[in-house]
C-alpha cells in the first residue's frame, strides 16, 4: 500500500518545493493603455516598480485606432482584464458615473498625494468629474496637446527668408498667429525644395475616430467657439455657431483647401506624422507625444525641426490630449494598483517619466530650472500646456464627438453647406443629445 | 442494395457491435432512432439558439428600450415604437440608405456584365484556359483587409499606381486625382474595388451555369442554322438565367451589408459620402452607443434584406420553373 503512495508523496513534494517562490512572488498587474511610444517609455519605467515592490507589471497595448472600442468594451462589460487603465481625458465622465474607475479621494488624501501638486489644466482634463469639482478618478499620468512642429531648416533657408520677406513684409519664423500660419503655408505650397515638391501644412481631417475634431476644435477656439454659455450649462446657442466660431471653421477649410498635400481628406496623428518625416510638408499639426520620435528622427529631426505652440488668433487656445491613469473597479487587486499610482506619483518617478519620453504632469518636473532646456521641445509643451481646453468630457461624449465629426468633415472635406450651417446642425445635434440625457 | 453489400453492412454493423463497450453498447441499445438523432442535432441546435436566435430575440427586444451599452448601471425603459419611429425619420440613415442602394445597384450591374462576359469567354476551350480561370479568381482569393489596405496605396495621389496610371492615359496630374478624398469619386474608388474583387464569383456561378447546357442543344440549333447571335439569346442567356440571378442574390446581400471595404478604403467619408447603412449601424451602436436605436436600424435592415431576397427567390423559382 505504501509502495503505491510514494510516488505521489513524492509528485507533491515537487510540486510543493515548485511552489514555494512562486508563493513567495507577489501578484501581477495588467495596465491597460494605447500601443504608441510612450507606452514603450511607461515599460521601461515600470520595471523600477517592480524591482521595488515585487509586483510584475504585464501591458496590454492596443492600437489608437481600436483603442476607445477595446478599452470601453472592456470596461461596459466590467470585465477584469485591466487592473489599471489609462483612458482617454473624454471618458472620465462615463467611467465615473458608470462605476468602472475607483474614486481616488480617500487614497490620496491617506497618502498625501496633492492634486495641487499637478499642472491645473490636466487635474480638470485628466482626473476631475464633475469637472472644477474636487472629485478625483484619476492621476494626471500622461499630458498632451496639439502643437505644431516645422521644417527649421527650410525656414532658415536665406533665399526663402529673403523670398518670403519680400512677399509678406515679415520674417519666416515659427508664426504666432493663425493668419501668418496660413502665409507660411502659402508660401511653401507646390513648391520645389530639393528637387521635390513640397506642401504647406499637414493638418487633421480623419473622419472615423476623432481625428477632424481635434484639429478643428484646435482653431476654433482662438476664434471665440465656446462649448456652452459659461453662466448657463448646456446653453450652446450663440456659443457653439457664434459668427466667430463660424469665422474658424471657415479658416480651417480655407487652410485643409489652399494648403495641403494632396490626399489628405483623411489624416490623423500617424498619417500626419508620416507627411512631416517623408519630407513632405513644412508643418505639422500633431499632439506633443509625437514629438520626441520626430526629434530622434534621422531625416528630419535634430537641427531640422522646430516646434511651436498652437498659434493665437482672436484667443489663444490648444486642444488638449493626454490622459489619467486609473484603478479599474472591477480589479481584483485593487490594492496592488494602487501601489502603483502611489509609486507613479513620485517626484522621481516622474522626472524619470520625463527623461524616458513621457511628459510627466508634475510641477515640481515641469517648473523645475532645467526643465526647458531638458528637451528642444520642452519651452514648446509647456506654453501649450497653459492653454488646453477640452473637448465634452460628458458620459455621452461619443455621440457628441461623432455629431462633430460629421458635421465638419461635411463642410471641411466633402463641401457640404456652408461652416454656418455645420455649426447650426451641431448646435442641434448636441441639443438633441442633452435632451435625451435628461441633462436640458 | 446487393446481396455483396448487405452482407458487407451487416459484417461491418457486427464489428461496430463488437468494438463497442458494453456499458455504452447496452446505453445506446435503449434509445429509440429519433432519440439518438436528437442527441447528434442537439449540440447544434444549442449553438444556433445561442450565437443565431437569442441575440436576435435579444436584439428585438432592446429595439423597444433606451438601453446604452456604455451605461450598464442605467435604468433601462421601454420606449415603445420610439426607436423605429426615430431611425424612420433620420435624414441621415435615409440618405445612407441611399448610398447602399447605389453601391448595390452599380456593383451588381458592373459584376454581372463583366462576369458573365469573362464567364463566355472562358468556357469556350483554348490554350491556357485553365491558367486564365485561376489567375481571375485570385482577387477573390484575398482577404477584404488585403485587398482594402492594397487599393488604398494604389490610390493615393503621390505615390499609387492607379493615379500614375490614370494620369498617364489622360494627362491629369496625379495631384489631381483623389479618388479617396473626392466627393464624386470617392463612390466610385469602392464600386471599382468591389467589382474587381467580386467579379470572379460571379463569374465562376455563370461558368458553372454555362457549363451545364448540354451540347446537343446547341447541335440542334446548328441543324436549324441559328445565327450565334440568336444562340446566345434563346439557348445561352435563358438557359444560363437561374444561375446569373442566383450570382445576383448573392451579391446583392453581400453587398447590401458591405462594411469592410468601406471601411478601409474611406470610413465613410470624404463627409458621410459613403457611409452606407453598415457604416452607419456601426457609428451607431459602437461608437455613439445608442444600443436601443441601433437595435431597431439593425432590425429595420434585417428585415429590408429578408423581404427582398424573398420576393427575388420567388422571381428565381418562376424562372427555373420555365
Amino acid at each position: 500500500m505504501l509502495k503505491k503512495w510514494i510516488p505521489l508523496l513524492g509528485v507533491a513534494a515537487l510540486c510543493g518545493s515548485l511552489s514555494v517562490p512562486q508563493a513567495a512572488k507577489a501578484e501581477q498587474l495588467t495596465l491597460c493603455w494605447a500601443a504608441w511610444d510612450p507606452a514603450n517609455a511607461l515599460v521601461e519605467l515600470s520595471k523600477d516598480f517592480t524591482a521595488k515592490t515585487g509586483i510584475d507589471m504585464k501591458f496590454e497595448f492596443v492600437p489608437w485606432t481600436s483603442y476607445a472600442d477595446r478599452f470601453l468594451n472592456e470596461l461596459n462589460s466590467k470585465g477584469k482584464l485591466c487592473d489599471l487603465i489609462i483612458g482617454d481625458s473624454q471618458w472620465i465622465g462615463g467611467a465615473a458615473e458608470s462605476g468602472h474607475y475607483v474614486k481616488l479621494n480617500d487614497f490620496f488624501a491617506k497618502e498625501g498625494i496633492k492634486m495641487d501638486d499637478f499642472v491645473p489644466a490636466t487635474v480638470v482634463g485628466y482626473s476631475e468629474w464633475p469637472k472644477n469639482t474636487p472629485n478625483y478618478w484619476a492621476l494626471p499620468a500622461m499630458g498632451d496637446v496639439v502643437g505644431w512642429t516645422y521644417r527649421k531648416d527650410w525656414f532658415e533657408r536665406p533665399e526663402l527668408q529673403k523670398e518670403f520677406k519680400a512677399k509678406y513684409g515679415w520674417d519666416l519664423a515659427a508664426p504666432k498667429t493663425y493668419t501668418q500660419l496660413k502665409q507660411i503655408a502659402e508660401f511653401f505650397q507646390k513648391r520645389q525644395i530639393d528637387g521635390k515638391t513640397v506642401y504647406g501644412a499637414s493638418i487633421y481631417t480623419e473622419r472615423g475616430s476623432e481625428g477632424i475634431t481635434m484639429g478643428v476644435t484646435n482653431v476654433l477656439y482662438d476664434w471665440g467657439f465656446m462649448y456652452d454659455n459659461p453662466k448657463k450649462p448646456y446653453d450652446m446657442q450663440g456659443y457653439v455657431n457664434s459668427p466667430e466660431a463660424v469665422k474658424g471653421l471657415e479658416f480651417y477649410k480655407a487652410l485643409y483647401d489652399c494648403c495641403t498635400p494632396p490626399g489628405s481628406s483623411n489624416v490623423y496623428m500617424v498619417e500626419s506624422a508620416d507627411a512631416f518625416k517623408s519630407g513632405q510638408v513644412a508643418m505639422q499639426m500633431n499632439f506633443a507625444f509625437t514629438w520626441p520620435g520626430l526629434y530622434k528622427d534621422e531625416k528630419v529631426g535634430g537641427n531640422r525641426i522646430g516646434f511651436f505652440p498652437n498659434p493665437a488668433e482672436k484667443y489663444h487656445f490648444a486642444q488638449l490630449g493626454g490622459q489619467g491613469i486609473s484603478v479599474v473597479s472591477y480589479s481584483s487587486k485593487r490594492d496592488a494598483a494602487l501601489q502603483y499610482i502611489k509609486w507613479f506619483a513620485q517626484p522621481d518617478v516622474q522626472a524619470k517619466w520625463w527623461q524616458l519620453g513621457g511628459y510627466s504632469c508634475l510641477k515640481a518636473v515641469v517648473d523645475a530650472p532645467g526643465f526647458k532646456s531638458s528637451q528642444p521641445y520642452a519651452t514648446a509643451f509647456l506654453e501649450s500646456m497653459a492653454i488646453v481646453k477640452d473637448f465634452w468630457a460628458e458620459p455621452s461624449y461619443a455621440e457628441l464627438l461623432q455629431a462633430m465629426q460629421k458635421r465638419v468633415h461635411d463642410y471641411v472635406i466633402a463641401g457640404k453647406g456652408t461652416a454656418k450651417e455645420a455649426l447650426d446642425g451641431l448646435e442641434k445635434d448636441w441639443t438633441k443629445i442633452f435632451k435625451d440625457d435628461g441633462k436640458i | 442494395m446487393t446481396a455483396s453489400h448487405e452482407t458487407l453492412t451487416d459484417k461491418m454493423t457486427e464489428a461496430a457491435v463488437r468494438a463497442t463497450p458494453q456499458a455504452v453498447a447496452r446505453r445506446v441499445r435503449g434509445l429509440s432512432d429519433r432519440a439518438i438523432a436528437w442527441l447528434f442535432i442537439a449540440p447544434t441546435i444549442v449553438l444556433l439558439l445561442a450565437i443565431n436566435i437569442f441575440p436576435l430575440f435579444w436584439a428585438i427586444y432592446l429595439s423597444f428600450t433606451n438601453y446604452r451599452a456604455n451605461r450598464p448601471n442605467a435604468v433601462v425603459q421601454n420606449v415603445g415604437l420610439g426607436n423605429y419611429e426615430r431611425v424612420l425619420n433620420d435624414p441621415d440613415i435615409w440618405a445612407s440608405m441611399q448610398t447602399t442602394a447605389h453601391f448595390v445597384f452599380w456593383t451588381i450591374v458592373l459584376q454581372t456584365v463583366i462576369g458573365f462576359g469573362l464567364a463566355f469567354l472562358l468556357d469556350r476551350k483554348f490554350r491556357g484556359h485553365a491558367f486564365w480561370t485561376t489567375l481571375i479568381l485570385i482577387p477573390m482569393m484575398l482577404s477584404p483587409a488585403v485587398v482594402g489596405n492594397f487599393w488604398r496605396f494604389l490610390y493615393e495621389p503621390q505615390i499609387g499606381l492607379f493615379a500614375y496610371a490614370v494620369s498617364f492615359l489622360t494627362g491629369i496630374p496625379t495631384s489631381e486625382i483623389q479618388m479617396l478624398g473626392s466627393v464624386n469619386l470617392a463612390p466610385w474608388a469602392i464600386i471599382i474595388v468591389d467589382t474587381w474583387m467580386w467579379t470572379p464569383y460571379v463569374m465562376l456561378i455563370c461558368l458553372a451555369g454555362l457549363r451545364s447546357i448540354p451540347d446537343y442543344i446547341y447541335e440542334a440549333a446548328e441543324v436549324d442554322r441559328a445565327s450565334n447571335w440568336r444562340q446566345f439569346w434563346s439557348i445561352t442567356v435563358p438557359m444560363a438565367l437561374p444561375f446569373i440571378m442566383l450570382a445576383v442574390l448573392f451579391r446583392g446581400i453581400e453587398n447590401f451589408k458591405m462594411f469592410d471595404m468601406v471601411n478601409l478604403l474611406t470610413g465613410g467619408g470624404p463627409g458621410s459620402t459613403t457611409e452606407v447603412a453598415s457604416i452607419a449601424l456601426k457609428r451607431a451602436a459602437f461608437e455613439a452607443w445608442a444600443t436601443g436605436r441601433s437595435s431597431a436600424f439593425a432590425i429595420i435592415l434585417f428585415v429590408a434584406v429578408f423581404g427582398l431576397a424573398n420576393i427575388y427567390v420567388k422571381a428565381l423559382n418562376k424562372v427555373k420553373q420555365r
